[in-house]
């Protein structure tokens, strides 16, 4: 059984029919990246899967289990986080506040802290900011906290809404890097992105998400090599 | 790179406006100062001292009203306007439980006579849960079905919840005001006994009472903000319910405990109006709601310690105000509500000046 099945999921804002069908798995280790061009609904589909924009018809199972009709703050509690679309970083919050927000749904001290120094150890950038107000922190650092803040949930599935966006082409590599050493420690992984050749070398497997719809499903280096994902997306004839 | 040429930077006319109105208001301000101080004194000291103990016990108060208001604002973008007719729900529950312990006779004469503390202690328990509950209520009626909907919707909502309250309070408890049964050791206008001046100042115990408790609660409520997982989990809610809703938190159920601190708050006020002025009514809600909603906009919408500030200057503005301006105290509430027109012209973000983050959808 795959870890995240999604079976023909439709979600709307108000009339505008932003996903007409997608289905997509995601296996127990994995990283999956859903690629496509601005508005082809891969934000939608991440804020399907975690809640905040429910699907009018079609699941969306985790290990078996229908999210659909949980909230979203009861699909974090199972297992399920999210770095979101622009970071969404609590910018008036200190980058701990932020931090400690992450484990909003722990109870364990001991992994909390742990967890703490881990996040610390990958991003020790964070760790010289502890007490700034989050909102006076650049934007790479700041994509840093958001990373870091998923991963103080313990979350068995990462979602990440656009990591490389804005972010200069040094930071971005080092954010990937972030996320194949997250992903080799035992979390799931679903990515979205525009910049998707980076998403490709990367990624296991990959969809091209279009209008709404998965167009193409494939492994991420049959994917790299396709004619019109070069086409379309990597921008190489 | 062609060197940009510098915009010359026009003063706009609303700017002179705001300029003339701003310097004249402060020096006519000074000019009374000096006048009612220096030039030809019309108070003593002692009558000053009076104003300031008056001003001091009226902020507290506001104060505590108004930060429901900053609370629910942070995290709502709304402005209460039931708020004060929760603390109006809260007098009523300190009075009918001061009555009860009036009636009841222990040691040779009453309850509340006889142990004035727990008497008090059970006012002020039952006028903040009523008062909490009301809030939980409140927001469960009248605003969380129109969450959602554009802002002027809940607005007009709270509107009609404060006339619904004050209605259904004059419906089962009459229109009459009444006294509040003090114990016997907290009669109003009794206190300790000052000589300043030659003259005798009272600092009342009722007073004395509401300041230190509403600071306590101040204290209190500012470290549960700043310091608890559920003061951290509504300042989150206050800047993105959505990446709130991310972290695990469960926004409805902040929002509920939000309206429920904010009742707490109001209600312990309102036992203390009770207390301190004595009269309690149906409408008796509506002013200090409107003081306090004042206060927490001078203060600046949104900000705890601002609405703290808020409160006890707009207390001692309005006991001090008439005085220094040399004109009638009848005219006490429009130079509260003076100031706040001039907050709003000069200053919108209020004293502490929080900037509000645009609002994320």
């Amino acid at each position: 059984m795959p870890m995240l099945d999604i079976h023909d999921i439709h979600t709307y804002y108000g009339n505008i029919h932003a996903l007409k069908g997608v289905s997509l798995t995601v296996e127990e280790g994995e990283i999956v990246t859903l690629i496509g061009s601005n508005g082809a609904g891969k934000t939608t589909t991440l804020r399907s899967i975690c809640g905040l924009q429910k699907p009018r018809r079609g699941s969306i199972l985790l290990h078996g289990e229908d999210l659909v009709a949980y909230k979203p703050h009861q699909i974090v509690e199972k297992g399920v986080a999210m770095v979101p679309e622009g970071r969404g970083i609590f910018a008036r919050l200190t980058v701990a506040e932020n931090l400690d927000l992450g484990a909003y749904i722990r109870r364990d001290r001991r992994g909390i802290q742990e967890d703490l120094e881990h996040v610390y150890g990958i991003f020790p950038r964070l760790k010289e900011r502890t007490r700034q107000v989050a909102g006076t922190l650049s934007g790479g650092e700041q994509q840093m906290l958001a990373t870091g803040r998923a991963l103080m949930a313990q979350p068995r599935l990462l979602l990440m809404d656009e990591p490389s966006m804005g972010l200069a082409p040094l930071l971005v590599d080092a954010i990937f890097d972030v996320i194949q050493t997250i992903n080799r420690k035992g979390t799931t992984i679903l990515l979205v992105e525009q910049n998707a050749l980076m998403a490709l070398s990367i990624a296991h497997r990959g969809y091209v998400i279009q209008t709404g719809e998965i167009v193409l499903k494939d492994t991420a280096a049959n994917l790299k090599n396709n004619e019109t994902v070069r086409k379309a997306y990597l921008g190489i004839e | 790179m062609p060197i940009q040429k510098e915009p010359a930077r026009r003063v706009k006319p609303y700017q002179i406006i705001q300029a003339v109105t701003g310097i004249g208001c402060a020096g006519y301000l000074l000019y009374r100062l000096y006048t009612v101080l220096i030039g030809s004194p019309t108070y003593g000291t002692e009558t000053w001292a009076r104003f300031m103990i008056a001003g001091l016990i009226l902020g507290s108060v506001y104060a505590l009203i108004a930060i429901g208001y900053t609370l629910v604002y942070g995290i709502l973008r709304m402005i209460n306007f039931a708020h004060g007719d929760i603390m109006m729900i809260g007098a009523f529950g300190g009075y009918f439980t001061l009555e009860a312990a009036k009636s009841i006779p222990a040691g040779g004469s009453n309850f509340s006579d006889a142990y004035p503390f727990a008497a008090v202690l059970a006012a002020f328990l039952a006028g903040v849960a009523i008062a909490a509950l009301s809030g939980y209520f409140l927001e469960k009626i009248a605003y969380r079905p129109l969450r959602g909907a554009p802002r002027l919707v809940p607005l007009i909502s709270a509107i009609g919840a404060s006339i619904f309250l004050e209605n259904a309070a004059q419906l089962l408890f009459g229109a009459q005001r009444r006294d509040y049964a003090n114990p016997a050791v907290l009669t109003r206008g009794e206190g300790w006994t000052l000589v300043i001046n030659g003259a005798k100042v009272i600092l009342p115990y009722t007073g004395a009472l509401t300041v230190i408790l509403s600071l306590l609660l101040m204290v209190a409520l500012y470290m549960l903000v700043m310091r608890t997982r559920l003061g951290r989990a509504m300042r989150a809610v206050s800047e993105n319910k959505q990446v709130a809703a991310l972290m695990g938190i469960d926004v409805d159920g902040v929002i509920s405990q939000t309206f429920i601190i904010s009742g707490a708050l109001a209600g312990a006020a309102g036992v203390m109006w009770g207390l301190h002025l004595g009269l309690v009514y149906h409408f008796v809600g509506f002013i200090p709601g409107i003081k306090a909603f004042t206060a927490a906009v001078l203060g600046g919408i949104g900000s705890v310690p601002g609405a703290m500030l808020g409160g006890l200057f707009l207390g001692l503005v309005e006991s001090l105000g008439p005085a220094v301006l040399g004109i009638s105290f009848q005219l006490k509430d429009v130079i509260a509500f003076g100031i706040l027109v001039l907050v709003l012209i000069f200053r919108p973000t209020g004293i502490v000046g929080e900037a509000l983050t645009e609002e994320k959808v």
